[in-house]
């Protein structure tokens, strides 16, 4: 026993000789990173979602071991996998519900962020790392989307592309390159699996390390808004360290690893009875193999991206549409500048705020639904673009809600609550 | 070499120098990069523009070629055909060709053609694909007692006049598309290319 502490300790030491600043950088990213002890269950997507991107990572380099980038073979590897391949249809499955599980646990943790003011002030950088990642996300997706070549995968990756054919000039000549033919093709499958499998996912990858890295730098918002680093000093484990902050490991890890066992199962729970979630995360049109002369009755996005697509549908002019969807995520890399509050959680802000929020929220689901919807129904078409403008609106209000000083805030507390 | 004074205009110039040098190797290294996305010789050729020989169309005939995949059709419209498509815009959904992506701007006219007679077409119709029918003929037919020749779709029955317009309450929801193309002479059409384009 003796002997084997002393082999570690001397194992350690060759370690701390050859490379010194290990140690240290553990301390500062896991058990000395003080997060703030009154953390709620909206704290639990981040973490979440690097469970998801780590499997999305392991299933997608076993999905490539099987899977044919070409036009001539694409579908039909795919489906030996689904079919031949020991197991193929569980990682297959984890890999197609994993994108959409993605997008649900990213979605909660930027609806977070805004409840609780997390985009502001420290955490702007934090905010637009996030947003970046969230643009990679969505074009990873698009991408993994086209590589079943089914027939929503063809008119998917069609529709989407020819969106790029709205821009003035060159938009013609533009498309052709995404392509590198005249229409979706062998050249856009095979490009399309490399920017998915190599390309996009090292960009993921960096990203997240810097939106960590950062985070890391300014420490972690709470549900109350209260930064505490500038509140008192000294907790059970530090003299200087925040007094309401708790070290991540192993507080946190054990918290959240807890929550990602409940998460597995519900995942577990789609992935074994519903793995398609009833044509939601694999469309019905998806299963009929690549037909560029036969158009499917209905052409939609997958559920994630059908808020953006109805706005698309719902302005009439195609440059313009284009220009409104594209905003409507643009615009959210403004919000730590357009909000001009002081007060972060939404425990303490303005009346005005919480409902902003919550039409927020409305607009967003029911856009979504709309989008995912036929697009024939002309209400529809109104309430879209009266949903559209209220999207905006949020922004607009946000702004001068907080400009001109209209945002009656309630008090916020010194420290946060339930701190003892 | 034993020099204190560091001189900063020449350090600046150097720098700024050796930065725009870089960058200039940057972007031309990145041209073949780029370059490679383009459509490649085979997808050039697979995709280039085809001529059709319409010497021996006779009135009232249709010839069939492919363009890009797609079945490309070329009619001789009769007088009496042409005389017909005025009197059919209340018919129709989008009897100007207003939507400008189902036909290059050179076909926005009456007869969505160059020449009011030859009729070039693609011929996949706009709502699901299917091949629409030609039915020249002004003659009452099943689905159109009081019908002035065109395309029915056996599909889902939607149906388009002697110019490809659509007609309102069908399923197809656009006009059929034109594709680009340009006379050679009276005889030969080039389909895949636009008078006066490159």
């Amino acid at each position: 026993m003796n002997r084997l502490t002393r082999a570690m300790t001397d194992l350690q030491g060759w370690f701390n000789d050859r490379a010194p600043s290990f140690g240290p950088f553990y301390r500062k990213h896991m058990t000395e990173y003080y997060a703030p002890k009154n953390f709620n269950i909206w704290y639990i997507f981040g973490v979440l979602s690097m469970v998801v991107l780590i499997n999305q990572i392991v299933t997608g380099i076993f999905l490539t071991m099987h899977y044919k980038p070409s036009a001539a073979e694409a579908f039909a590897s795919v489906e030996y996998i689904m079919r031949d391949v020991d197991w193929g249809w569980l990682i297959r499955y984890m890999h197609s519900t994993g994108a959409s599980a993605f997008f649900v646990v990213v979605y909660i943790h930027m609806f977070r962020g805004v409840m609780y003011g997390s985009y502001k002030k420290p955490r702007e950088l934090v905010w637009v790392l996030g947003m970046l990642i969230y643009l990679v996300l969505m074009a990873e997706a698009f991408l993994g989307y086209v590589l079943p070549w089914g027939q929503m995968s063809f008119w998917g990756a069609k529709v989407i592309i020819s969106l790029f054919g709205a821009i003035p000039y060159v938009g013609g000549a533009l498309t052709e390159w995404i392509m590198g033919d005249y229409l979706p093709s062998d050249a856009t499958l095979n490009r399309f699996f490399a920017l998915h499998v190599v390309a996009l996912p090292l960009v993921l990858l960096l990203l997240v390390v810097l939106h960590i890295f950062a985070l890391h730098e300014v420490g972690s918002n709470n549900p109350d808004g209260v930064e505490i680093k500038k509140g008192p000093k000294g907790n059970r484990w530090s003299p200087t360290a925040p007094a309401d902050g708790v070290p991540f490991h192993p507080y946190f890890t054990v918290k959240d690893t807890f929550y990602t066992g409940f998460f597995l199962i519900i995942c577990a729970f789609i992935l074994f009875f519903e793995p398609t979630a009833g044509g939601w995360f694999l469309e019905h049109d998806n299963f009929v193999e690549a037909n560029r002369l036969v158009t499917p009755e209905h052409i939609k996005p997958v559920w994630y991206y059908t808020p953006f697509y109805a706005m698309l549908r719902v302005v009439p002019d195609k440059l313009l549409g284009v220009l409104v969807m594209f905003g409507a995520i643009i615009v959210l890399f403004f919000l730590p500048w357009l909000d001009r509050g002081k007060v972060k959680s939404w425990r303490y802000r303005g009346t005005g705020f919480r409902v902003a929020i919550f039409v927020l929220g409305v607009c967003f689901v029911w856009l979504g639904k709309i989008g995912a919807g036929p697009g024939t129904d002309p209400v529809e078409t109104i309430v879209g673009r009266v949903l559209t403008v209220l999207y905006f609106g949020f922004f607009a209000f946000l702004w001068a809600y907080t400009y001109f000083g209209w945002e009656k805030t309630k008090p916020v507390p010194e420290r946060v609550t339930g701190h003892d | 070499m034993a020099n204190d004074g560091v001189d900063k205009g020449r350090r600046r110039f150097l720098t700024a120098t050796t930065a725009v040098v870089g960058g200039v190797g940057v972007v031309a290294a990145a041209v073949p990069f780029i370059k490679s996305w383009q459509p490649s010789a085979r997808a050039q050729t697979a995709g280039a523009p085809v001529e059709a020989d319409i010497s021996k169309l006779e009135d009232g005939q249709m010839l069939m070629t492919e363009w890009r995949g797609q079945p490309i059709w070329i009619i001789r419209r009769t007088k009496a055909q042409l005389d017909a498509l005025p009197g059919l815009d209340p018919l129709l959904r989008d009897p100007k060709s207003e939507n400008a992506e189902q036909q290059p701007a050179f076909a926005q006219n009456e007869y969505r053609s160059l020449k009011p007679e030859v009729l070039v077409l693609v011929g996949l119709c706009t709502h699901l694909g299917c091949a629409p029918k030609l039915h020249a003929e002004l003659k009452p037919e099943p689905f159109d007692a009081d019908w002035k020749g065109g395309f029915f779709c056996p599909c889902h029955k939607s149906r388009f006049d002697m110019a490809g317009r659509v007609y309102s309450g069908v399923p197809a929801p656009t006009n059929l598309v034109v594709p680009p193309y340009k006379f050679v002479d009276d005889d030969h059409i080039i389909i895949g290319i636009s008078e006066g384009a490159a």
